[in-house]
């Protein structure tokens, strides 16, 4: 996998890592919140927290799974201790899955998650022009943008799914963590369903037309396609400049089916000869006044489907066991701390203001410094420090929590109804 | 299994009611003969193959699909084609057939539910296949709507639909859901509204219109929600089945019988222990064998690999099992894969990284199962390849024109190709396979079925060269051969001879060489273990 990348920031050091992790996972990671999310309200008995699977990833691509942690403060001592390159969070098991050695596996398996999803724009390589691989920039970040728009008013209108938290994976994608209570019960079979109902775009290497739309565009689909008609001549036409060369040019016609081969040829003759020195807009208009013909039905759609649809790793969505990076972990290559996104305001997030490990480090030791010179107190952490690099997504993951708060409060209410009810019989 | 009177009564009602649809809520409880027990087990089980094959090889909507089906259904379960309840009713000798078709259909099902119940993959291919069957008939039945309305009452399934003016207020959108559907059609029908969990086959295909969680579902839709209650049903109904047939166990005489059964629909599965045409494949022959002797979908992935010494997951699952299936060893496969991938990456990583899969592939981590090869039918239905993948069927998942620049590039003669292209397009991927070896070999192959298996291909393939080099057969010019005749005679004659080349390999898995068959579990694949790893980034 390609190491290079884009995303760079002059201060951050790889080598520093180790280092720095000690310092991140000391003072900064915000364990308290990350508690109050993974237990859902448990806070006196935490077996919800407790049956979580977490795995680290340590130097050198050292791989422990099946941790789990009793409560906070176990989890902070083994984070510490153990200073994991990378954190994953798994599923809810039927057993602490520390001691799934000890039990039988008969017993041990994956019961609850909340409903995942990645994006990652790797899989746009063949729709993107300016970068490839790992790195991203401002030209191609639009992708997610559009991804987590749609992706995120179908889960809210469609499937009614409230309690949606966006996170930056660090370099170059997004992940999504559904946690009300019905996402996180629900089956293989239903993870599945929801990611095809999502998934537009389909089909491999040797496949060249992924989209195929019927005439009538599905409700989800035209909420979708509204999205993309704002993004599209900005993204497509003017960042990603799809119809500006005659390789581009060709690929876009690719898409129009076989029969209309006498089209192709005449558009890429038009191409040639004058399109060039024409503006882009005009160009495209000059292309949809050709796809506007019932021959052609939806060619227009599914151009701008196959460009700019969300494309989601659908495997990641489907497994109910599988794992996948937490938020607030550090992306050991850029440096760049997992946030949450606000995705109210999705259009302002910037993947190269997220603060680094090496600012953030920083940005305490300064913190200390001076309350060490003010005070004349030992150069340790302030109480209630609070990072103003951090502070916007803080307040995202806060007012995510707050409101997830209500849900958890009204279930464990009805839990104790419950209970008292079979108790009284 | 509870074959005790609790259920007498319901069991009188439901042969009165003759609805021929069931949910296979109450066991039978009457006797049978060993012999019939096996009879009418294996006449189902029969049936289950053809629902599996004609499921793959054509559109479920297509006519030719619901002949194909009726003629099994007539033949394994002797279904009378008929929808008209009352005018059967009239008829003593009708009502009479009726009750004994239902009869049969419910004992057999019951049957197969014990023989298939026993490991994970048997209940998932019965699980699928008699949903498909359920479907078809829930579809024949729901010709006369009343049918339909027993059968729900029957089985107390309650739906009811949303009043006019909840319809009204998303007209538009209903019909935009439903590609078939214009908003005067949505006024004259009937809609449910039911969680959308209950409808996943429609959320899935994007042909329900979803709001706040729910699916608004078209009358025509119900199939959809009621075969997945009867899948709910069925998939637990096995699960209790497993728990306590270790008590059943006991009995001498059904053990065998069950266990022979459950064997037998492994008819596509493979045996890598067999022995190889033409001696052990080596590593170093891989490179000229995947042009002589592998079947198009391989040959894809070991171009793809040596190109870009990187394969994604679902290429590395179908590739890694494959070259096990032809005979290399764990050792080999290990070497291989790590030369390819060591090109682009650290020897470290690959050991970390993908070392473990190759092993867990042979069974020696995780679960230690030993997984098979995946059959055709796996390659075509599932995991379909997506951004990055060269897996998959190239007859299924590639582009028409990609594939006939393909077939061009490795030397298939022009009407050659054309008769390929006109097989792809009625869906008959694995009679186009079998095409291409055809010519690729210029040999014709005995009959229709031969190629279902990617490693059956390079048997076959290996065969063929072997009695070529003896001189045992010879090559003929452009074998113009059964395989071009079958598609080219239409629907019905399509229909005999699959039919009966069908039979023809199940009356061979039940020969010796069945005892081999590895009962393994192959979609899994440990797939936390597997999947993680990926999700590392790898």
């Amino acid at each position: 996998m390609a190491d290079e990348t884009s995303v760079q920031n002059s201060q951050y050091n790889q080598n520093d890592l180790p280092e720095l992790l000690k310092q991140y996972y000391k003072r900064i990671f915000p364990y308290k919140l990350y508690y109050q999310w993974l237990s859902y309200g448990e806070v006196v008995s935490p077996k919800y927290f407790s049956h979580r699977e977490f795995s680290f990833t340590l130097k050198d691509d050292i791989y422990i799974r099946y941790q789990s942690f009793s409560d906070q403060k176990d989890m902070e001592k083994e984070i510490q201790k153990r200073c994991p390159y990378k954190i994953d969070i798994g599923a809810v098991f039927s057993q602490k899955p520390k001691d799934n050695k000890s039990t039988k596996t008969r017993n041990f398996h994956a019961e609850e998650k909340e409903l995942v999803f990645d994006i990652d724009m790797t899989d746009y390589d063949e729709v993107r022009t300016c970068c490839s691989g790992a790195s991203i920039c401002k030209r191609c970040w639009p992708f997610m943008i559009v991804a987590m728009k749609i992706v995120d008013k179908a889960l809210k209108e469609d499937f009614d799914f409230e309690h949606r938290l966006w996170v930056y994976s660090g370099r170059r994608g997004v992940h999504c963590w559904v946690c009300d209570e019905t996402a996180r019960k629900l089956s293989q079979a239903s993870r599945s369903a929801i990611a095809e109902y999502l998934s537009v775009i389909k089909g491999g290497e040797n496949q060249v037309k992924k989209v195929h739309l019927s005439s009538k565009l599905h409700p989800s689909l035209s909420r979708a396609s509204k999205i993309l008609e704002n993004y599209f001549p900005l993204l497509m036409l003017d960042y990603q400049e799809i119809l500006s060369s005659k390789e581009t040019w060709k690929n876009v016609l690719a898409l129009v089916p076989d029969e209309n081969i006498l089209f192709a040829i005449n558009m890429m003759y038009y191409f040639l000869i004058f399109y060039r020195f024409l503006p882009f807009e005009q160009r495209w208009e000059d292309l949809e006044t050709e796809l506007n013909d019932p021959k052609k039905k939806s060619c227009r759609e599914e151009i701008m489907f196959q460009y700019c649809y969300p494309r989601l790793d659908v495997n990641v969505t489907k497994g109910l066991n599988h794992l996948l990076k937490s938020p607030f972990c550090i992306h050991p290559k850029t440096g760049r701390v997992c946030v949450p996104i606000d995705i109210g305001r999705v259009d302002e997030f910037d993947p190269f203001a997220v603060p680094t490990i090496s600012q953030l480090c920083e940005e305490i030791d300064d913190i200390g410094r001076n309350a060490a010179t003010d005070e004349n107190q030992p150069s340790q952490t302030p109480k209630g420090y609070k990072s103003a690099l951090l502070e916007t997504s803080m307040k995202v993951f806060e007012t995510f929590l707050l409101k997830l708060d209500v849900e958890n409060q009204e279930r464990l209410k009805q839990e104790k109804n419950e209970r008292e009810k079979t108790t009284e019989w | 299994m509870d074959f005790s009177g609790n259920f007498r009564s319901k069991v009188k009602q439901e042969a009165e009611s003759h609805s021929r649809l069931q949910m296979y809520k109450v066991p039978p409880e009457h006797k049978i003969s060993l012999e019939d027990f096996e009879t009418i087990a294996t006449e189902r089980l029969k049936l289950l193959r053809d629902v599996e094959t004609f499921g793959i090889r054509r559109k479920k909507d297509s006519d030719e699909y619901s002949t194909a089906m009726w003629t099994s259904l007539r033949k394994y379960l002797d279904y009378t084609y008929s929808t008209d309840d009352q005018k059967m009713a009239k008829n003593k000798h009708n009502i009479d057939k009726r009750r004994k078709e239902s009869e049969n259909d419910n004992t057999s099902h019951f049957i197969l539910r014990l023989a298939y119940c026993r490991s994970e993959e048997l209940r998932r291919w019965f699980i699928t296949q008699e949903v498909d069957l359920f479907k078809f008939r829930f579809n024949f039945e729901a010709e006369n709507f009343e049918n339909i309305e027993k059968f729900l009452e029957e089985n107390s399934l309650k739906y009811t639909p949303i009043s006019k003016e909840e319809r009204n207020e998303r007209l538009s959108k209903l019909a935009c859901a439903d590609y078939k559907m214009v908003e005067s059609n949505v006024k004259m029908i009937n809609y449910y509204k039911v969680h959308f969990t209950e409808a996943l086959d429609l959320v899935r295909s994007r042909k329900v219109y979803l709001e706040k969680g729910y699916a608004y579902v078209p009358r025509d839709g119900l199939v959809s929600i009621i075969s997945n209650c009867f899948r709910v049903h069925l998939s637990h109904a096995l699960a209790l089945t497993a728990r306590s047939l270790p008590y059943l166990e006991e009995d001498e005489r059904l053990l065998p019988r069950l266990t022979s059964l459950s064997r037998q629909y492994l008819g596509q599965g493979y045996n890598s222990k067999k022995e190889m045409p033409g001696g052990k494949i080596t590593l170093g022959q891989i490179d000229s064998l995947s042009k002589t002797s592998f079947p198009l979908c391989m040959r894809q992935l070991h171009e793809a690999l040596r190109r870009d010494h990187h394969l994604k997951h679902g290429g590395r699952l179908q590739y890694g099992l494959f070259i096990k299936g032809i005979g290399l060893t764990l050792e080999e496969a290990l070497m291989f894969w790590r030369s390819e991938f060591t090109k682009i990456m650290e020897v470290d990583k690959f050991d970390k990284g993908y070392a473990y899969n190759v092993r867990h592939s042979f069974g020696k981590e995780g679960k230690r199962t030993d997984y098979t090869p995946y059959s055709c039918m796996k390659i075509i239905m599932s995991n379909h390849p997506g951004q990055g993948d060269y897996h998959g069927c190239p007859f299924r998942h590639y582009d028409a024109d990609i594939l006939r620049q393909k077939l061009v590039a490795y030397g298939v003669p022009h009407p050659a190709i054309k008769e390929i292209q006109e097989l792809v397009k009625d869906s008959h991927y694995q009679l186009a396979c079998a095409r291409y070896f055809e010519v690729t070999h210029k040999v014709s192959l005995p009959h229709a079925d031969a190629i279902n298996h990617p490693n059956k291909y390079v048997e076959e393939s290996r065969r063929v060269h072997e009695q070529l080099s003896t001189g045992t057969i010879k090559q003929e010019p452009l074998a113009s051969t059964s395989i071009a005749h079958i598609a080219g005679s239409g629907g019905i004659k399509t229909e005999r001879v699959t039919q009966s080349s069908s039979q023809t390999s199940f009356s061979s898995t039940t020969a010796d060489d069945v005892i081999n068959y590895d009962v393994t579990m192959d979609d899994d694949l440990d797939e936390g273990a597997l999947e993680s790893m990926d999700a590392m980034g790898y």
